[in-house]
Order: structure tokens, then C-alpha cells, then sequence
């Protein structure tokens, strides 16, 4: 068996992890199930968050530890001025930009102590772009797929003339 | 409403109302980080980008309160003395945090006290809301639309990836914390509670003593949260907490039923004891305060103490914490001085309901 995370390495360590009440496997190899030190984060009595990513980052090889020997290619954020060095210590971001500025180094990060790495929650009206389109789409789609397993063909042939009108929306605003 | 309400009433109406559950469940919180545009957050913001967050803020006053019915007001953290920031970090208002620092901070708080805001806290909006017994679906229902009213006159840092976008990592995508307080006193006396709390912490949750350092919860009050933020719609986090809480709820009532049932004559010692020391003592510390009133709560709750209406328990857990206490006082207390007055407004809270 192969390593879910990597998918190079044999699989060694085995985790089962409940997430809303939903039984999920985790097979990892033994270098990846160190980098999601999954059995730690879990209970943590008198913790400070900040100092357990703190913690991480700096022992996460090739972002933090060993980009400080390379101030050359330090990312800093240019809107808030932030460096990724001055994040590793604090555990905090400067501003909404530095998701951008240090988003590959922040992928790992938050595939270690998050459920996942894209968001599936509330999409504001203002600021959400057409993720809110999007998000209907997906919907629809898994809608139709419903209607056509069972069958339902009248039903079907009304969700995808939705879909379709929602498509061409979504490409208009893309186009904007 | 005034200031002097906010600060002098010790129960914010979340206490007072009895929820479901509310014999075990104290309380349910959701809170909602949110932050502005690109304005840098409030660890790397300058003052003048702090105020610009504040006046912002200010402008949803109106809203909030035409929109929920409840008159809110903003409170200048910056105008208040230290001791009267405590008094609402004791209050569940504002965050210790919250309380050190406080120019250019602020709190936006309902009449009811169901809802607050912190403003330029770690985020720049804080919104939270807390109802009693266990209703978290309904904080949650609350918190989205308080949300969708703060929406419509700030654009909130959101990327399609990573959703809302905090300065912590671990708040990232939702945002969304929720927490329930729990009171389980019947499974800490059987010694089953290291077996719960090992079993929450398995489903991502993570647990805390309310009063106690790490794991020890001095009162047997923990509080219950989600740890992770990110990859899950709201819905998701508030049901699962919500339906572990129900579970806790349950082993609490069966461990509860156990003591009743086979331990009456010691249960019923102790639960008197605790009565008596608090109905007649003259010096009480913090400590042994919480650690006598969970044991009068629980001989209230199973009826072995009948006069005693289980409200004032959460009524004395406000006004027997230290800053509260000199709020009351109207002047400096020393340790002494404290324990005694604790002794003395435990002793007449007591005696009004008898
Ligand atoms: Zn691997
Ligand atoms: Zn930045």
C-alpha cells in the first residue's frame, strides 16, 4: 500500500481519525506521518497555539529553518511588510496578502493542523468573487447526477438548463 | 443600556434564561473571525489603521441594532480603567487578550449580551454569541446573520481557497470557533472523566478546564471546542460539536444517576457540607469557591438541596472573580480583603433564596 499523502513511499503508519462522527483511514509513510505529526496536535491541556506553530514551522525542512540561511530568497510581504522568518516566530500573518506572499510555504502548514486545504464554508456576497456561482454549480451538478441515477429524466433535463444558464453567468463575470 | 449596566450587572442575560440541557451545559458559543481588505492586521497594523477599523465598525452600530431588534453600543476599551476591562474578560465579554492593550480597541456589544464584538483584537472583528444550555445551532443562526449585517458595509479578506482569512493559521477558512461549557461533576467523583476527555480529544476537539490550569478544571467546568477550521462548512463544526456535546451530556446524567443511586448517604454529605461552609464561612478563596459551588450545583441539580434555585450558581461564578468583586467593593481589596468580601456576597446570595 501506498502513502495517501505522497504517494511514493510504502505506507507504515496507519491512523484512524473520527471527523463529524465519519471514520476516516489515514495510511502515511513514516516521513510524512512525521510531517503531519497528526497523534500530536490532538490534546493539547495548557497549550499556546501560537508557540505549537511556532514550533512546527521552524522544524518543517526547507521553508522556515533553512530559508533563514538564504536571505535571498526570503519571501516578504509587500503590503504589510512582514517577513516569512517574522511569521515563523510569532505564528501570526500581517495581513490578508501574506496568504499570497507565503502560500506555498502556508500549503503544508495548513494540510498539518487543518481538515483540509480548501475552504468549504460560507462565501461572502461582497468579496467572494464567483465562488458563490461556483458552489451552486457543483451543487446542481451533483443534483443531476441524482435525478439521473434514479432515473428522474424530466427533473434532470431542468437542473442541467440551470447549470448551463449558470455556466454562461459565471463565464461573463470570469470575463468581466 | 448603559456602561454601568454592562459592567455592574454580573448575569448578561445568557445566564439567566435557562437553556436546554442547562443543568450540564452552561453555556454555547459560536465566534466568527473576520478582518477587512488588505488593511494589515491588528499585530501589524499602525494606529492610524486601527482607527480606520474602528470608524468602520462603528458604522454597522445602526444596523445591527434596526436589523436584530437589540440596541447595541461600541465601547471604547480606551476609556474605561484597567479593572473595568477585566470585569468583562470575567464577564465572557472581551478576552484577556483583549483587555491589555486598549488603544484603538473596542467592544460592540448587544443590549442583551448574547452578542459582542471585539474589535481590533487578534482579528479585526471578533463576533461572537453566547446562549445558555446547548444551543449551538441557534448561536450559529444568530452569529451567520450578525455576519451577513457586518457584510454589508465591509468587504471581509476572503480568497476562494482559503476562505476568510485571519491572522492565525488555525482560524483560516471558517473562521468559525464554537465551544460548549460543561459542568460534569458526576464524572470527575467516578473518575470516568480522563476517559471522556481522551475520547473528545480523538474526534478533533480540543478541551480545556474554564478556571483551572491544562487539564485540571478547578469547579468541574470544561470548555469544548473545535480545532480545526478550514475544509468544513459551518454547519459541519457546529453539528459535530453539537451532537458530542449531547453524548457528554448523557454520560454525565448516567454517572449522576450511578452516584444518586449507590452513593446517596456520602453524595448527600458532601453536597451538604459544601452548603454549609458556603451558608457560614467568613474567608473563601477563588478556589475553594468554584470547588463548593459545583458540589452545591450538583446537590441542586439531583434535588438533594431543594431551597436553592440553580440560577445563582452561575451568578456567584461572576461575582466571586476578583475583579468583579473590587467593582462591587468600589475600592482596592487585597487577598484578604477579597476572600472575605467573596465569603460575605456567597453568604447573602445564599440566605436571600432561603
Ligand atoms: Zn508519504
Ligand atoms: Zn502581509
Amino acid at each position: 500500500m501506498l502513502c495517501d499523502d505522497c504517494k511514493k513511499r510504502p505506507a507504515v503508519v496507519h491512523l484512524t481519525k473520527m471527523v463529524n462522527n465519519e471514520k476516516y483511514e489515514k495510511n502515511l509513510c513514516e516521513q510524512c506521518a512525521k510531517e503531519t505529526g497528526e497523534a500530536q496536535i490532538a490534546f493539547q491541556p495548557k497549550y499556546s497555539i501560537h508557540n505549537l506553530l511556532a514550533g512546527l514551522l521552524n522544524f518543517e525542512p526547507g521553508t522556515g529553518a533553512a530559508l533563514t540561511k538564504n536571505q535571498g530568497v526570503m519571501p516578504v510581504c509587500d503590503n504589510c511588510g512582514m517577513s516569512y522568518t517574522e511569521f515563523s516566530r510569532s505564528g501570526r500573518l500581517g495581513c490578508a496578502m501574506c496568504y499570497t506572499h507565503f502560500s506555498q510555504q502556508l500549503e503544508p502548514l495548513l494540510r498539518r493542523v487543518q481538515g483540509g486545504t480548501q475552504h468549504a464554508g460560507k462565501v461572502p456576497g461582497r468579496t467572494g468573487g464567483t465562488l458563490m456561482l461556483k458552489n451552486k454549480i457543483q451543487q446542481l451538478r451533483q443534483d443531476l447526477q441524482k435525478y439521473v441515477s434514479n432515473e428522474e429524466f424530466e427533473k434532470a433535463a431542468l437542473v442541467r438548463d440551470e447549470i448551463k444558464q449558470l455556466e454562461k453567468d459565471l463565464n461573463e463575470k470570469g470575463g468581466e | 443600556m448603559s456602561l454601568n449596566n454592562i459592567l455592574d450587572q454580573p448575569l448578561t442575560s445568557w445566564m439567566k434564561d435557562p437553556g436546554p440541557d442547562n443543568d450540564i451545559v452552561l453555556s454555547s458559543r459560536i465566534r466568527l473571525a473576520r478582518n477587512i481588505g488588505v488593511i494589515p492586521f491588528p499585530n501589524r497594523a499602525t494606529e492610524e489603521q486601527l482607527n480606520q477599523v474602528v470608524e468602520t465598525v462603528k458604522n454597522s452600530v445602526g444596523d445591527l441594532t434596526k436589523e436584530t431588534g437589540t440596541a447595541f453600543m461600541f465601547l471604547d476599551l480606551d476609556k474605561i480603567s484597567p479593572l473595568e476591562r477585566f470585569v468583562l474578560v470575567e464577564k465572557h465579554l472581551i478576552s484577556p487578550v483583549h483587555a491589555q492593550e486598549a488603544k484603538y480597541r473596542g467592544l460592540l456589544t448587544g443590549a442583551d449580551g448574547v452578542v459582542s464584538i471585539m474589535v481590533n483584537e487578534e482579528d479585526h472583528l471578533r463576533a461572537q454569541v453566547i446562549l445558555p444550555g446547548l444551543q449551538l445551532e441557534e448561536a450559529w443562526q444568530v452569529a451567520n446573520s450578525v455576519d451577513d449585517i457586518l457584510e454589508a458595509k465591509m468587504d471581509f479578506a476572503f480568497s476562494e481557497r482559503q476562505g476568510y482569512l485571519t491572522s492565525c493559521p488555525t482560524n483560516v477558512g471558517s473562521g468559525l470557533r464554537a465551544s460548549v461549557m460543561l459542568h460534569l461533576p458526576a464524572l470527575v467523583i467516578t473518575n470516568q472523566i480522563g476517559r471522556v476527555l481522551s475520547a473528545i480529544s480523538q474526534l478533533g476537539l480540543a478541551v480545556r478546564g474554564l478556571y483551572g490550569e491544562g487539564s485540571e478544571a478547578i469547579g468541574n467546568i470544561y470548555q469544548i471546542s473545535n480545532q480545526m477550521t478550514l475544509g468544513f462548512a459551518e454547519r459541519e463544526i457546529v453539528e459535530n460539536l453539537q451532537s458530542v456535546a449531547g453524548q457528554i451530556v448523557e454520560q454525565e446524567r448516567l454517572a449522576r444517576d450511578y452516584l444518586f443511586k449507590n452513593n446517596n448517604e456520602q453524595l448527600a454529605d458532601r453536597v451538604f457540607r459544601a452548603y454549609g461552609i458556603l451558608s457560614c464561612a467568613r474567608i473563601v478563596s477563588s478556589q475553594e469557591a468554584m470547588r463548593l459551588l459545583s458540589d452545591v450545583r450538583l446537590g441542586v441539580d439531583l434535588g438533594i438541596i431543594q431551597e436553592i434555585d440553580p440560577k445563582i450558581f452561575n451568578e456567584l461564578l461572576v461575582k466571586t472573580r476578583p475583579n468583579f468583586l473590587q467593582k462591587i467593593a468600589h475600592r482596592d481589596l487585597d487577598a484578604m480583603g477579597r476572600d472575605m468580601m467573596r465569603a460575605e456576597i456567597i453568604r447573602q446570595t445564599i440566605k436571600r433564596q432561603t
